[in-house]
């Protein structure tokens, strides 16, 4: 986290980098374990570990809040959503036979295939050397405050139409969640 | 006044939350608690289906409310339209004279640097809100409020005994500010926004009866066929913007006109994408099958959104962007061809129909393809003109058929009238002024307007294919005859000889309350004189010329207006359509009202594929069902992944899978074609729609790695060519 | 070790192809959820390394409203879950095929 700037354009050097690399490989492989799982039970506490491993990296790029929020939210919140409806299907004999569907080769080789565009993206493109502010992140009106601070005074200020915007979104996910939900409930009856 | 032009919008849209709030609330109430007066049995019924109250009537009083708001709304909007232009001035609106109403900032873009990289003027790229009156869109709101008006009026009366008539006004009233939105708006995307709202409010409108099926799907149909036309439309829009940078239509029009040679190029392009926008919302050919669905919504509906106004969107739109199509001949050539080809197309469809709206739904869209024409050979002020007295004379023919369809109690098939003339005299005199209007009997609206297009493509010149015009006017000469033909076989059928519906029919035909009368008086003395304001013979006659002038600007570099057609030519011309127009006239009236239809019997016997085709609108329908909803939605088919599968053991699937296509395709086919030759297309038809149907597998999934393909497919294009 | 944005490019990458991945080829309807969670994640490290290499908190703010989005998402995902499995007894996609043509 110190002495970043040794580097043009570095964003972590030193152990924080390393890390970095730790986190973000135990990431890709809980990620992995999530696709290739069997049972979504598994699938879920492997995601639940990807998230959190990913809030650390957010950490280490001193976005405190936003990893704050990620724990709380994803792990917090969508996880146990998801481990409730795990439990709501969950029954003996409705297992899947077949954990992947039959285009699983096609989308496999299509999904390399988009390996090529990035690396030339990855290889051509220079991110021209800005300098950087490593207090950006907790700086308000000139002065070190706190992470969440700072992201306050962005989002209500900056951004508060967007976010008022994402508050009736909520408000019309949950209302279509209930109707979704009881919807199907007397149709079953 | 003029800076008061954002209530003409306004009042329509207060009007139509006050219904909409009013009904919602007296809609949930009913369902929940039905009238003391309804039989128990019935009440628990409308518990529990929300939808079983739809046969009550509205309350008086609430029904009160519903009228004031719904008419009165539209009433003020129209004295505040009027308001604006006389507050401008016509002389000063004839003389380029404009104004612009800067609402509000709609879409801040950021700043254009000019670097030369990015089209349009350097300074704040922005997308205002904003309405813009000039002399076009003055005369559309002028006509728009009015006829509007009285159609509200007319509604009173007609939907007097519907249930749902607060639901009716709500619609009819956001359908108004829909239209006033997109005929003010000052730029494309606002005029987008009004589009939208008219395609919306014609798609609620069209299934007003929802609990009928032929409604809804009719109402679905519209939307769907819109859509295409729709995204013609919007990629026109993105088309302008790319290269004018703006999307105001001042600075994109003085930006086009000042320098053609620098925009020609695309012009043919993006003209086109806005072309294709007309055609859908316009319906022609090939997206006119959605209109004559349309009449299953009420009357009043069919007479305001599918003859008056919404459906000449699409011209107006051609006539507002006409310094873009101008800049490429090609585009107009297109458009030329479109509407001449749809005016001859619908008005043959026009002869053969029973369905008395039905006549006039292919007569709309036989009219509409007049305006096209006109626009597409230069004359973009006739095309406007004919959209104003088509709008009177159209709205009266529907309303007076809505009057004929009142008196008989549903009744829509010509078959079953005959001789209403004596019953229903204010309804007769009224259709038969309007339909002497349409057919273009001299001195009435229709005949000027007529023309004058008729004179403007007789003298077009398109450097391309120098025949055409000669070609396009001898079509649209035709079209006139088959128009006073079916429009007289129409009156002949309905109003003269003897009664042929029941005798329940017979004795319970009355003449329409005042409210649905004094409109059609109206609309009537409005289909005699709205012509007189472009009559070209008189000096200083071409009022409607001289209004509309400034909408059509000099090009730079351009040679100056072509001169005025001799005044002998065009007397000449005038004698030949009036002469055409009462041909069709007399010999409806020799076949129909005195022949009892002898003659047409035998001809539709002599020519039993023509007549067959006619009678079944060219089958277009069908073969659009097969190709796009049976092709697409029925039957079997997995995705291309298992191509692999399939093309190993091709050849002995494939073989069986052609013949069970084909025999399904022929038996399918034999049931409409009777024709021989015309199995051939079928056959030919079949291997398009088997590949199509094969990509719907209807699974999510699927769906989702051909979009990533197609995604892959951008991405590439982008890096390779950026 | 240095990490630079390139680094952040390539884990952020991965991590969108193996949620996209499993989005494409997984049968049961909560592990496809799952994996869109996880290609949303993976927009989230870009914006994060984006938003600190430019020094700018907008991306962070983003961030925030994907999560926000995610929610909405996974409630309204989770609730067709339910509704889906009622009417079909199963989770899998490949059955849910009414749409066919």
């Amino acid at each position: 986290m110190t002495g970043a700037q040794a580097v043009p354009g570095a964003l972590l050097t030193g152990a924080a980098g390393w890390l970095f690399v730790i986190f973000a490989v135990l990431a890709l492989g809980m990620a992995i374990a999530v696709v290739v799982a069997r049972n979504p039970i598994h699938s879920a506490l492997f995601l639940l570990s990807s998230f959190l491993l990913v809030a650390c990296i957010f950490i280490l790029q001193q976005a405190e809040f936003v990893g704050a929020v990620q724990i709380l939210v994803y792990a917090g919140g969508i996880m146990v959503l998801f481990l409730f409806v795990i439990m709501l299907v969950h029954q003996r004999g409705v297992r899947e036979r077949l954990t992947f569907q039959h285009q699983w080769d096609v989308a496999l080789l299509f999904v390399l295939a988009f390996l090529l565009p990035f690396l030339y993206v990855l290889w051509t493109e220079r991110f021209p050397d800005l300098p950087q502010n490593l207090d950006a992140f907790r700086t308000v009106r000139g002065k070190i405050a706190g992470n969440t601070q700072a992201v306050a005074w962005v989002l209500y200020r900056d951004y508060l139409l967007p976010f008022e915007v994402a508050s009736v979104f909520l408000l019309v996910a949950m209302i279509g969640a209930v109707v979704l939900g009881k919807r199907s409930a007397e149709k079953v009856d | 006044m003029r800076d008061l032009l954002w209530l003409v919008p306004v009042f329509p849209l207060a009007g139509f939350l006050v219904n909409g709030i009013v009904y919602l609330f007296s809609h949930r109430t009913r369902a929940a608690h039905p009238p003391a007066d309804q039989p128990a049995a019935e009440s628990s019924q409308a518990a529990g289906h929300p939808h079983a109250h739809v046969h009550l009537e509205t309350r008086p009083r609430r029904k009160t409310l519903h009228t004031f708001v719904g008419t009165g709304s539209v009433a003020l909007s129209c004295v505040f339209a009027f308001g604006a232009i006389f507050d401008l001035g016509i002389p000063a609106l004839a003389s380029g004279a404009h104004h612009v109403l800067n609402l509000w900032r709609w879409i801040p873009l950021g700043v254009n640097q000019a670097t030369g990289q990015v089209p349009g003027p350097p300074g704040e790229w922005f997308v205002d809100m904003a309405l813009r009156l000039d002399s076009l869109s003055a005369l559309m709101i002028g006509f728009v409020t009015f006829v509007g008006f009285l159609i509200h009026v007319y509604s009173v009366g007609y939907m007097g005994h519907e249930a749902g008539y607060g639901r009716y006004f709500a619609y009819l009233n956001l359908f108004m500010f829909s239209m006033l939105t997109l005929v003010l708006a000052s730029n494309f995307l606002v005029m987008f926004v009004g589009w939208e709202g008219v395609g919306l409010c014609s798609y609620l409108l069209i299934g007003y009866d929802y609990h009928k099926k032929f409604a809804a799907d009719a109402g679905k149909k519209a939307f769907v066929v819109n859509r295409i036309g729709d995204f013609g439309f919007i990629l026109g829009i993105f088309g302008v913007f790319a290269l004018f940078g703006t999307l105001d239509f001042g600075q994109v029009f003085a930006a086009a006109a000042s320098n053609p040679i620098a925009y020609a190029p695309w012009m043919t392009l993006v003209c086109l994408c806005l072309f294709l926008g007309a055609v859908g919302k316009s319906a022609q050919v090939p997206l006119h099958v959605w209109l004559p669905d349309a009449m299953a919504g009420p009357t009043p509906v069919s007479a305001l959104i599918h003859a008056a106004t919404m459906v000449t969107a699409g011209v107006y739109m051609v006539a507002r962007c006409n310094v873009l199509f101008r800049l490429s001949p090609d585009s107009l050539l297109v458009v030329a061809v479109v509407g001449g080809f749809t005016a001859l197309f619908a008005a043959t469809i026009g002869l053969a129909q029973n369905d008395i709206k039905k006549v006039l739904a292919y007569s709309t869209v036989s009219q509409l393809g007049y305006m096209f024409l006109a626009c597409g050979v230069g004359a973009f002020v006739a095309g406007m003109f004919h959209v104003l007295t088509h709008a009177f004379f159209k709205a009266c023919l529907f309303l007076g058929s809505g009057s004929v369809i009142h008196a008989l109690g549903g009744e829509q098939d010509l078959r079953r009238m005959g001789g209403l003339a004596r019953k229903i005299p204010v309804t007769y005199a009224t259709f038969l002024v309007a339909t002497l209007a349409i057919s273009g009997v001299p001195l009435l609206a229709g005949f000027f307007s007529k023309d004058a297009i008729l004179a403007a493509v007789f003298e077009a010149h398109f450097p391309r294919a120098p025949w055409l015009p000669k070609l396009l006017w001898m079509a649209a000469l035709f079209t006139a005859g088959l128009t006073a033909f079916y429009m007289f076989r129409l009156v002949s059928l309905a109003f003269y000889g003897t009664f042929r519906g029941t005798p329940e029919q017979d004795a319970h035909v009355h003449e329409s309350p005042k409210s649905m009368t004094v409109p059609l008086v109206i609309l009537a003395f409005l289909s005699i004189v709205g012509g007189w304001i472009g009559i070209p013979m008189l000096p200083g006659g071409d009022r409607i010329g001289r209004f509309l002038a400034p909408v059509v600007p000099a090009l730079a570099g351009a040679r100056p207006a072509e001169h005025a057609p001799a005044v002998s030519l065009e007397v000449a011309l005038m004698a030949a359509s009036v002469g055409i127009a009462m041909i069709g006239l007399l010999l409806a009236y020799l076949w129909y009202a005195k022949g009892d239809g002898g003659v047409p019997a035998r001809l539709a016997a002599r020519f039993p594929a023509v007549y067959r085709a006619v009678e079944n609108k060219y089958f277009v329908d069908e073969a659009y069902d097969a190709l796009f909803v049976e092709g697409l939605a029925k039957g079997g088919g997995r995705f291309l992944w298992e191509v692999d599968a399939t093309v190993v053991d091709l050849i002995p699937n494939g073989a069986a899978a052609v013949t069970r296509g084909a025999s399904w395709l022929s038996h399918f086919f034999d049931q409409y074609f009777v024709d021989g030759a015309v199995n051939g297309v079928a056959d030919s038809l079949q291997g398009g729609f088997r590949l199509l149907r094969r990509a719907q597998t209807g699974r999510v999934q699927n769906y989702a790695l051909v979009m990533g393909a197609g995604l892959f497919c951008i991405v590439a294009v982008y890096l390779i060519f950026r | 070790m240095t990490i630079t944005i390139n680094h952040f490019l390539v884990v952020s990458f991965l991590l969108f192809s193996i949620g996209l991945l499993g989005v494409l080829v997984r049968r049961n309807f909560l592990t496809v959820l799952m994996s869109v969670e996880l290609m949303l994640n993976a927009v989230n490290l870009n914006l994060i390394a984006f938003s600190r290499r430019l020094s700018d908190l907008t991306g962070q703010v983003f961030s925030v409203f994907v999560i926000t989005i995610a929610a909405g998402e996974a409630a309204i995902g989770l609730a067709l879950t339910i509704s889906l499995f009622r009417q079909r007894r199963t989770l899998n996609v490949e059955d849910a095929n009414t749409m066919q043509g």
